[in-house]
Parts: C-alpha cells; structure tokens; sequence
C-alpha cells in the first residue's frame, strides 16, 4: 500500500450556521502534486486552512503521517504554507524572512547561513538578501515566500493560490519553476487555485470542489475528458453540455438526433448530461454528406490560436466549436460528432425534490415557506410528504417581491438552448432550488422564486 | 475678471487657512522666540538661557517633570499596550463598545477628571502627592497610549502572525518577533501622545499635589503670571526645543506613518 502523507476523514467546517466544507474525505500520497480547485468561495482554502492549523474542522479528522494533528497547533505541524499575498514580514530583509524558521528552531548560525543560501538558489533569489522585501516585485516575493517555506524541509508544502497576484506572463514561468521545484525537492505539494489551466499544467492529481464539496478527484486528463457531473464540466476547460437521453447502449439521442458513442452502463431512455468540448466538433461547408446535422455561423472570433465560433443548430441549439479556420458569420455548415469525443453523463438530479410538511389539505410547507398546492386527497395536515417540482416549473421573477421567496443565482449552466441555474434560498437554511429559464441572470443575481400550484407534485 | 480667476485658482482655496496658522501660530512663536532672546527693553540677549542654566531650582523643576512624565508614560506603555492588544483581537473583545468605553475618556475635559479624583482621592482617604499626580497623569493620558497601539494592531494583517506561527513560532514567539515589531509605529506614537503633553501639564499637579509639587509647565505659568515675560518665553523655548527633538522620532520610515498609528 503506497503511502499516504494526508488523509483526511469526513471532515466538516462550519461557520455559524454557514457549512463551508462538507464531509471531505481525501488522501494525499507522499510525494505527490495535488491540486485543489474551485470557484471562489467553494471551501479550498478553509480545507487548506485546516491542514495548516489555522482553522479547527468541526467535524472529522486531519492525519498527517499517520498522525492524528486535530489538536496540534500550526506551530507544531510538520507543513509549511505559502501565503496568497506571500505575507512576508515587512520589519526583516529578504536573509531574514527567509531564515525566521531556522532561528525559531535555535539552529546554528553558519548552518542557517549555509542553507538561507541554498535555498535562495534553488527560488532564484540570491543576489537580494539584504533587500528590502517591500521593494521586490510580486514575483520575487513570491519566490521569497517560497524559499521561506521550504527551507525547515516540511514534509507538506501547502500553496494557497500563490500566483494569483501575478500577470499572466509571470504566471507561466512560475507554474513551469514550481513544477521543476516540486521534482528537485521532492515534498509533497498541496496547492490550491482558482485557475483550472493552471491545476491541468501543474499537478498529479486535481480535486474538484464546489460548494464545500469534493466533485471529482482524478488525473488531469481524467478530470478534462470524463468530467463526472455537469459542473465539472462547465468548470473545467470550455464545454457545450447538453440535454440527452440514453437510447440503449452505445447510443444517445441530442440535437433531436441519434448519435453513437462509447457509452455504456445507463438506464434505457435515461436522462443524461451529454458534453462536447469545442475543439471535437468538426466543421465543414455545408451541403457536406458527411455532416451529422447542419447550423449556422452566428459569430466568429479569433483568438489567436483557433477561432472560436457560436453556432445555431436548426433545431434552435447554440453550440460552440474551435476551428483553426474561419467560417463567416451567416455561413451554412455541417457539424460531425465521432462517437468517442462525445462523453455522456449521468444528471446528478432530475427534478427538485424536498422533504415538506403538509400544512392543510391545499398547503404544504417546505424551503422554510408555506406553498399553496392543489387541493390533496386523504393525507392530513402535519403529515410529511415529498414534494417534486420540475426544473422548468420553477419561475424566476426579476422583481423579488413577485416571488413566494428570495433567492441567489449560485450557478448557470448554459445547455444550448436554455440556462440551467441553481438559485441558493437566502432565507432558512439556504437551501437551493434549480431552474430552467431562457433568460439570462448573472451568477449572485437575486431573484422571486415562484412556482404554481399545480406544479407541486406531492408524493407521501 | 482677474479676481475671479484668482479666486478659482486651486492654490487660492489655501488662503484662509495660511492666514489662520501666520496669526494662530506661526505669530505666536515669532512672539516667543523673539522675548526668550531679547532683555526689558528689546535688546537681544542671551541672558534668559544663562540664568535658567544656573538657576538650579529650575533645572531640578525641569529635570523632575522629564523623569515624571517619563515614568508616566512607561506606566502608560505598560498598561496600555495589553489592553490595545485585548481590544485589536476579535477573539478576545466581540465589541466596538468596549473600544468606546476606554477611549470615552478622552471626550471629557481634563480638568473635571482631574477634580473628580481629587474628589476621589478624597472619598478613599488617599493622600494626595507624588502618587496622587502619578496616578492622575496615567489615568489622563492612558487613552492617549492605548488608541494609537490599539490602531495599529487592528490594522496588522493576520497573515504575519499565522506566517509566524506557520514557521515553528510559539504564542511567545509571534508577539516578540513579530507583533511586537510591527507595532512600533504605534508605540512610537503613544509615547509621543503621552509624553509631551506630560511635559507641559501644570493643572493636574497643582490640583492632585495641592501645589506641593511644582512642574516645569507650573514653573513657566507662573513666571508669565508674574510679569517675567522674557525669562517665562525662553523657559518655553526649551520646552518647545525638547518636544521638537522627540517628535523627529515619531517620522516613519514609510510614507502613511500617520494612516499607521497617528491619533490624527
């Protein structure tokens, strides 16, 4: 069994009543380049956080070498963190950040010496010791706050998105100088970003989160080609991701087309999430017989590598596609889908479904409010009941108070021909309802959420 | 139209207030300097510094308020800095109220604390005295000390002391080699805010020593009061020089030395 330096069990975190991680598990291997990645606000640094010591996980435990570290203080745990925005002590030069360990630790003066210069060759700094580190640019302090963090040889290097502060440019060489770091050292690395090129680029293995939940944990090119679930997808490089259902294996129909694939395991007739990256659709002049269905140009931009054009299928879908060459705005073409660049997913629900309390016989109470339904034949009030409410069914009203409750757009999911979001309730326990809507919201966007009578299918 | 013009112009909208300091301030000090150097009759003189150096009655005066005002404003520091520190963590102090409550202090005016702890004094059966004065000029200035240190920390970004504590630091540690250094410009500042106006005070020793104990600013009082213009001015002068002197310190090394820890 191969080694693992982290293990982290079923670990929650919250903050007050807010759950910002839920139920993590996760093993790091020694050794290993691990990437956590998600949208703002999705857990990654509190989980970093609590491997570092700075935060107390609610629930769950921590093991690091084998050891339980819940109630070890960060000052006693065997990793290092290299901060967001470096947090480099401005009253000490660039010599003494970098050797503020090794004095802690009463090591010796001609060994700090010795190592303080080692370990600024390996960052590339070391011409600057005496300088002033508020007078170095973003790179170099980064590279300081990294020469800082390895040189007590931790077992774990934890990096809170440590280049998000530099441009672009920068960036690139960094991820190429970690990289090469991360093999010359040979630590561990626990690094979180924001930037999923930058996750594919540099790691071993990517965790996806989302919401204080893990989404997917594989290889680069697992997480980019079999993406578990729709927001992985969406996240995740550029995607079309669209609404399909699963004729028999091998076979799934989208598009108001058939197509093969090289799929299998599903229901018959089950409703999937079907997704193409841009770059696997093929393009050509239409009339062209090989084309599996035919669209039109709607826009074309160059960006440098590829052009990047919108298409509208006739069936009034809209799917992107990355061709080396242009096609004019307004042109016909013809579009081929080979089975293998299709990948099918399982939809993680298919209709809204809450635990609810009937309140009288044409009431029924759930996301904290009392709903007015159709009149229910023999279930009696204070029973409880489920209640199902179909995405399509859920109206988003612009004007908050037209709605029965408020709610926060948290995720838009565009399927082509219609958005998919998942509004947060802000009120009660912040549950979240999804909707699909033609129009478009911006995510953090509030909106009434309200849904008719009739569209509240109670089940006992 | 030129007035117009003239009156429009950015730099003219600094005129009231150039005029305020010439009369408020700047002349003033002119007046000062200009009777410290200058005998009865307007001569100029050096005679007003001469006879405070040797007049040793006033040296002890003068030596006297320094050492006190020193050990007011080490008091000070010493009390005040924990609770700068209690009051910047969140943690420990939930509450803007309770910052409110210790820089209260500083709305009310100085002599009707100073009487109420004579009053207080009184009511407890304490003499009044050296300890008296101490304790009065500690309980005057301390909001002085505690809000400059208290600013300071509360700006200090938290990812210092977890980098600290992240490198090996113990609790100990992360205040001594970190927070500590880092609030200097606080410390600095409070010092100033203490020390200087200890320096000068008269009120709060006539009032909590019952005139038995006299300060340097009791001494030039009551030099002008008696009609000793020129003598009173330099005695002034030497003051002025002194605080002038400690206030180089309180430059920052930075720029936003003010925004760091200064009262205002």
């Amino acid at each position: 069994m191969e080694k693992h330096i982290i293990d982290i069990r079923n670990v929650s975190k919250s903050f007050g009543e807010h759950k910002v991680l839920k139920n993590i598990n996760l093993y790091v291997k020694k050794g290993e380049f691990v990437t956590i990645l998600g949208p703002s606000g999705c857990g990654k640094s509190t989980l970093l956080r609590c491997i570092a010591g700075f935060e107390q996980a609610t629930e769950g435990d921590i093991l690091i070498d084998g050891k339980d570290i819940s109630d070890v203080p960060p000052h006693d745990r065997p990793v290092n963190t290299v901060f967001q925005r470096y947090a480099l002590f401005p009253h000490l030069n660039v010599y003494d950040n970098v050797a503020f360990a090794l004095k802690i630790a009463k090591v010796g003066k001609d060994e700090i010496r010795k190592r303080v210069s080692k370990v600024l060759k390996i960052v590339g700094m070391t011409d600057y010791e005496d300088r002033d580190v508020l007078s170095l640019s973003g790179g170099q302090q980064q590279r300081v706050a990294i020469a800082r963090a390895i040189i007590n040889r931790p077992q774990v290097l934890l990096l809170d998105e440590p280049l998000a502060a530099l441009d672009l440019k920068m960036r690139k060489d960094m991820q190429m100088e970690i990289k090469e770091m991360h093999k010359t050292l040979g630590m561990t690395f626990v690094y979180v970003t924001h930037d999923q090129e930058e996750a594919l680029t540099l790691s071993d293995t990517v965790v996806v989160m989302n919401e204080g939940e893990i989404q997917q944990i594989g290889t680069p090119t697992d997480i980019y080609n079999e993406p578990a679930n729709a927001f992985v997808a969406d996240f995740i490089g550029e995607s079309n991701i669209l609404d399909g259902i699963m004729l028999e294996d091998k076979r799934v129909h989208f598009l108001g087309k058939d197509f093969d694939c090289v799929d299998e395991g599903f229901e018959k007739s089950e409703k999937v999430d079907v997704v193409l990256r841009p770059e696997d659709i093929y393009i050509l002049y239409a009339p062209n017989l090989a084309g599996q269905f035919e669209g039109t140009v709607t826009s074309c931009i160059f960006k440098g590598v590829h052009y990047e054009m919108w298409i509208v299928t006739d069936d009034k879908c809209e799917l992107m596609i990355q061709d080396y060459n242009a096609f004019e705005v307004g042109s016909r073409v013809a579009l081929i889908i080979k089975a293998s660049d299709l990948h099918v997913m399982k939809k993680e629900r298919l209709t809204n479904t809450f635990d609810a309390v009937m309140v009288d016989s044409n009431h029924v109470e759930f996301l904290d409010t009392k709903w007015e339904c159709l009149p229910q034949e023999g279930i009696s009030g204070g029973e409880e009941v489920k209640v199902h409410i179909p995405f399509d069914k859920v109206d988003l009203m612009d004007t908050v108070e037209d709605g029965a409750i408020e709610g926060e757009v948290r995720f838009i999911l565009f399927k082509g021909d219609h958005y998919h979001l998942r509004v947060r309730t802000t009120s009660g326990n912040k549950d979240s309802i999804y909707a699909d809507t033609k129009y478009v919201y911006d995510d953090r966007d509030l909106v009434g959420i309200k849904i008719l009578p009739q569209d509240i299918e109670i089940e006992r | 139209m030129k007035i117009t013009r003239f009156l429009n112009k950015r730099s003219s909208l600094g005129i009231p207030y150039f005029l305020f300091m010439l009369c408020f301030v700047v002349a003033p000090l002119v007046i000062i300097v200009f009777f410290a150097f200058t005998d009865g009759n307007g001569h100029l003189t050096f005679d007003n510094f001469l006879r405070f150096v040797s007049n040793p009655k006033d040296l002890n005066t003068f030596v006297y308020s320094m050492v006190l005002s020193m050990i007011t404003t080490l008091i000070c520091l010493v009390v005040g800095y924990p609770i700068a520190y209690i009051l910047s963590d969140s943690r420990l102090c939930k509450s803007q109220v309770m910052v409110i409550l210790f820089i209260m202090p500083m709305m009310v005016n100085v002599l009707v604390r100073t009487l109420a702890t004579v009053a207080l004094f009184g009511w407890l059966h304490l003499p009044l005295g050296e300890g008296a004065l101490i304790f009065g000029m500690v309980y005057n200035f301390l909001p002085f000390m505690i809000y400059p240190i208290y600013n300071v920390l509360n700006k200090l970004d938290k990812s210092y002391i977890e980098a600290a504590q992240d490198l090996g630091a113990n609790p100990v540690q992360v205040f001594l080699k970190v927070v500590l250094p880092l609030s200097k410009e606080g410390i600095i500042s409070g010092v100033m805010m203490v020390y200087m106006p200890t320096i000068s005070t008269f009120a709060i020793s006539e009032l909590l020593t019952l005139n038995n104990i006299k300060l340097f600013g009791t001494t030039i009082q009551e030099n002008i009061n008696n009609g000793m213009w020129n003598y009173g001015a330099m005695l002034a002068v030497v003051m002025l020089v002194i605080i002038m002197v400690l206030n180089m310190f309180d430059k920052s090394p930075e720029e936003g030395g003010s925004e760091m820890g200064g009262l205002v």
